[in-house]
């Protein structure tokens, strides 16, 4: 019997190794596993490489990462939000790498990475620093930069509904980078608020298919 | 004269948006816009974070912790939205599904090259997020900016001085000043604010203007 579910979040989170390149879905403060982020910190792993759209908020999941010095590299698009003095403090002292990504640069190279696409050309950063040092070609008139694909170790992934084949379905805006990097990552491991029967989920409905799920835990109230 | 408030600013680019269009706000400035479209005007607002239909900020004790804009801030779905992931999203972005943008701007060159990134400032870590995938993947690109910063510096500049978000993007700026559209032969005032000439605009611009001959004056209601 497949069963992708496991007992709690340390189990899930338990082999996650020092270095890891470590994708971190949400938008701001929605879609994120504040949950696995906190097994994690318990677990211990260091000297991580954070992917995520923003560098986190107050001093919740992100940002207590960031803050207990575990994260050597954040990779992200729009790292000072809403109350992100964890993330600046980290950056103003040197103590953290950062590689600036335009969002949605950063959305198709894990889409590429989990897709078997070695790389594609955009006109996105085209002509800016972003694309520096990054090779270019010429399409139908314009510059056109090669953006290569964004492998994760690890991916924490948060739904709404998942089952014990690892189907997801997610709610509102909650959606964001969630599916995205549950494929572009090696191990995909979903934190659920609830978890279903199988075949309880509307086949028509599901968001993630279960084939890029590996673990599915649930968190919160039972 | 009188400088447009910012509500007026968003009011004035509001009013350009076309029925039916699909239409991205970039966060500051350009958000206020969707408060000011004509009643009865259908516009699809587009968030990067996984909205088509995006609608109002909710009634307060009515916020949704699953449903926030591009900016963070609490949002509502219009009857007929749809939610997807980031993926889709931006490639609605990329590729060429957004009629409009309307971002904000540091700086924009006479060329229609616009800066909204960084500063450079080693304490201040710079932001991207979806600017260099709207600027280049929109149909067109507006920008709303005050005419001048805080110090009175120019924002309308010969070349950027900050680097560039994408080149030779930006279609039309709206300004706290003017209207002004980045054409083959350089920038084109299409509108002032009352009790200002081409030459005061001149003095606050680092640009080069060109006053069109039917050049309008550049009014809003009063807040």
């Amino acid at each position: 019997m497949i069963d992708k579910r496991v007992k709690d979040l340390a189990t899930a989170v338990a082999d996650i190794r020092d270095g890891a390149t470590i994708f971190y879905a949400g938008f701001g403060q929605v879609g994120e596993p504040v949950e696995l982020v906190d097994a994690l910190l318990a677990q211990g792993a260091r000297d991580l490489t954070l992917v995520a759209n923003n560098g986190g908020t107050g001093e919740v999941g992100l940002s207590k990462l960031i803050k207990e010095r575990r994260v050597r590299k954040l990779i992200c698009s729009f790292p000072r939000t809403t109350d992100s003095h964890c993330f600046e403090e980290a950056y103003r002292e040197g103590r953290i790498e950062l590689e600036l990504v335009p969002q949605g640069t950063l959305s198709e190279r894990i889409r590429a990475a989990g897709a078997g696409v070695a790389g594609f050309y955009v006109r996105v950063g085209a002509e800016t620093k972003l694309a520096e040092g990054k090779e270019t070609r010429v399409f139908d008139g314009h510059l056109h930069v090669l953006e290569k694909p964004l492998k994760g170790d690890v991916a924490l992934i948060r739904a709404e509904k998942g089952d014990r084949w690892g189907n997801l379905v997610y709610r509102k805006s909650a959606r964001n980078f969630n599916p995205v990097m549950a494929m572009g990552a090696r191990l995909a491991i979903a934190q659920v608020k609830e978890i279903v029967a199988l075949g309880a989920l509307d086949p028509e409905s599901i968001h993630t298919p279960g084939i890029f799920v590996d673990r599915v835990v649930a968190f919160g109230p039972a | 004269m009188k400088p447009l408030s910012r509500r007026q600013l968003a009011w004035r680019a509001a009013q350009d948006i076309e029925e039916g269009a699909y239409v991205n706000l970039g966060i500051g400035l350009p958000t206020l816009v969707s408060d000011f479209i004509p009643h009865g005007r259908e516009v699809i607002f587009h968030s990067e974070n996984g909205i088509l239909g995006l609608g109002p900020a909710p009634k307060e004790g009515e916020e949704d912790p699953d449903l926030i804009n591009a900016g963070k801030g609490f949002a509502t779905l219009l009857p007929g939205g749809a939610y997807f992931h980031h993926n889709d999203s931006f490639v609605m972005v990329r590729g060429g599904h957004l009629d409009l943008a309307l971002l904000g701007a540091y700086e924009v060159s006479e060329a229609g090259d616009i800066a909204n990134w960084t500063v450079e400032d080693p304490n201040t870590p710079p932001g991207v997020g979806g600017a260099m995938d709207l600027a280049a993947g929109a149909k067109e690109i507006r920008v709303l900016m005050e005419h001048n910063t805080r110090d009175g510096a120019p924002r309308l500049r010969r070349l950027c001085s900050y680097p560039l978000t994408a080149a030779g993007v930006v279609k039309r700026i709206y300004t706290t000043l003017a209207v002004i559209d980045v054409g083959p032969e350089g920038l084109v005032v299409r509108e002032m604010v009352p009790d200002l000439d081409i030459a005061g605009l001149q003095s606050k611009t680092e640009a080069t203007l060109t006053l069109a001959n039917d050049w309008r004056p550049l009014k809003a209601p009063a807040e």
